[in-house]
């Protein structure tokens, strides 16, 4: 009874931080409420037990993905900028595509068939950092040294744009 | 010996007996947020008071010394005068963020507090994610410093905020290392196994040369983290006012403030569970005397006794070293401290895999 009160509450809540971070005319309020509907996640990720993947939620996306966009967001914008307000019409049409994209995620959601994975909530960090370096099935090194090798090939575009733009700054001078 | 655990349930059975158990288990909720508020604000007031003295202290002077006897209950005097204050702001701040930036630091502050165990038994929140859920929850406060700076509409409140982004981004890394390095040694995140571990040696002894790097490495960070000199950039009052917190005033200011001194008190609690093995007594090998005489002093006094030492030596740092420039303090964190860190994460791991910390 409880439980399902607060999941209510929690998914009511994120429902609205959703709709909110998407109708705002602020880039900066729309950023906040993201990081409320990513707290909000790390919720619902602490409710079914999985405390870890919660931690992470919450390090990686409000911790640092929601920091990195206010960053960004305070580089690059005045107090008082406004989003342009949408037409009727392209209300219209765009909340047709998001309600359509909706029903599609949930028939499909509802025709698959989850499996209950039996002894997951109580994997330990030893767990976590074995299935995460393992090579056999179920093992995670493929996407985890694919994604480190993309985050490289990220950070080293990122200098060469960064050094570049100043050098070529500097011999217009 | 001196468990609060028959405590903690005698009041749980208490509760229990009097109300039905949905209402037992929410005025149990109840009561340990009012503990903890409570000791947020106690907490505050002591710190502050505790800092003040410090500092007159290090500048050869009296500190406060006229309201109460030696000037004990100044900061409460000052408490009540912020709390009467009328709280004046901006017109053109963006309200909303303005008005949410110093409740998103108190929160993320308060959850990190309660993980934290004072005493065998008096913990409220033995979460198996421990050590990360507290670095997790306090990289979402950062976000109330951003949000605080940005919404106040002022340039030195931006320019704080800015270099508050950039300087905890890069801080929290050195941070997340150092703890881990000690999570490999411990194997759990789970803080009170991270302290059963530590009931013969700490870890700081355990660790040998990889933990004393780590230790150090911490508290430089840790320091970092909570905006104080010699890293207090985002709110440096000779160059940007008071920086994120410029535009603030009354309890709002009084929120920042507070936040300062309790994810004071948290970097120091978490320093003191990963290396100086949080509530244990302190233990030598083959001194059984000495080892006994060590566990007659309860736990909780080891705790503030090591939690002081902690504060103190933050407090010295404050009080000794000159602010850093911005770049200076990017090149420590990433010329210096990280690639010290990545090295020595790699020795704790071959230290734990030849097994030379048991």
């Amino acid at each position: 009874m409880g439980e399902r009160l607060l999941f209510y509450l929690l998914a009511g809540l994120m429902v609205l931080f959703s709709v909110l971070a998407v109708s705002t005319t602020r880039v900066i309020r729309a950023a906040v409420y993201l990081l409320f509907v990513m707290i909000l996640m790390a919720g619902f990720y602490f409710m079914m037990g999985y405390n870890f993947l919660a931690g992470v939620q919450l390090m990686v996306y409000s911790g640092g993905i929601a920091v990195l966009i206010v960053i960004a967001v305070l580089l690059v914008h005045h107090i008082e900028h406004r989003v342009e307000r949408l037409s009727a019409f392209e209300y219209l049409w765009k909340g047709a595509v998001v309600l359509a994209g909706m029903v599609l995620t949930l028939v499909s959601l509802r025709q698959f068939s989850f499996r209950r994975l039996e002894g997951a909530e109580h994997a330990t960090v030893a767990d976590v950092g074995e299935r995460l370096l393992a090579t056999g099935r179920g093992g995670y090194i493929l996407p985890f040294e694919v994604i480190s090798v993309l985050l490289l090939a990220v950070m080293v575009a990122a200098i060469v744009i960064a050094k570049g733009e100043s050098e070529n700054a500097r011999n217009h001078d | 010996m001196y468990d609060f655990t028959p405590m903690v349930e005698g009041i749980n059975r208490w509760l229990h007996s009097m109300m039905p158990d949905a209402a037992a288990t929410f005025a149990g909720w109840v009561l340990v947020a009012l503990v903890y508020l409570a000791l947020f604000a106690v907490m505050g007031l002591v710190l502050v008071l505790v800092e003040r003295k410090v500092a007159a202290f290090f500048q050869l002077r009296l500190g406060p010394n006229r309201v109460g006897p030696w000037g004990l209950l100044q900061t409460a005097a000052d408490a009540i005068k912020l709390l009467l204050k009328e709280p004046v702001g901006t017109k053109r701040a963006d309200m909303f963020l303005y008005n949410l930036a110093p409740f998103l630091l108190i929160i993320g502050a308060m959850m990190a507090l309660s993980v934290i165990p004072f005493a065998p038994g008096l913990q409220a929140f033995d979460i198996n994610i421990g050590v990360f859920f507290i670095a997790a929850v306090s990289s979402v406060g950062v976000l109330g410093v951003l949000i605080a700076g940005w919404a106040s509409n002022n340039k030195y409140s931006l320019l704080g905020a800015m270099r508050s982004g950039a300087q905890i981004i890069s801080y929290e890394l050195s941070m997340s290392l150092a703890i881990l390095t000690m999570v490999l040694l411990a194997g759990s995140l789970q803080v009170s196994q991270i302290i059963e571990q530590q009931r013969d040696y700490w870890f700081i002894f355990k660790g040998h040369v990889p933990a004393w790097i780590a230790f150090m490495i911490f508290v430089i960070a840790g320091t970092a983290e909570t905006n104080r000199t010699p890293f207090d950039l985002p709110e440096a009052e000779s160059e940007l006012g008071a920086g994120f917190h410029t535009e603030y005033s009354g309890m709002k200011f009084a929120f920042f403030f507070l936040s300062e001194f309790v994810n004071m008190f948290i970097i120091s609690a978490v320093a003191v569970i990963l290396f100086f093995g949080g509530w244990m007594p302190l233990h030598l090998d083959g001194w059984t005397g000495f080892n006994q005489v060590m566990d007659f002093i309860p736990p909780i006094f080891w705790f503030l006794i090591k939690m002081s030492v902690m504060l103190f030596l933050l407090m010295w740092f404050r009080w000794t070293f000159p602010r850093l420039r911005i770049d200076q303090l990017l090149k420590l964190e990433w010329k210096y401290l990280l690639p010290m860190n990545l090295v020595n994460l790699l020795l704790m791991a071959f230290i734990v895999l030849m097994g030379w910390h048991l």
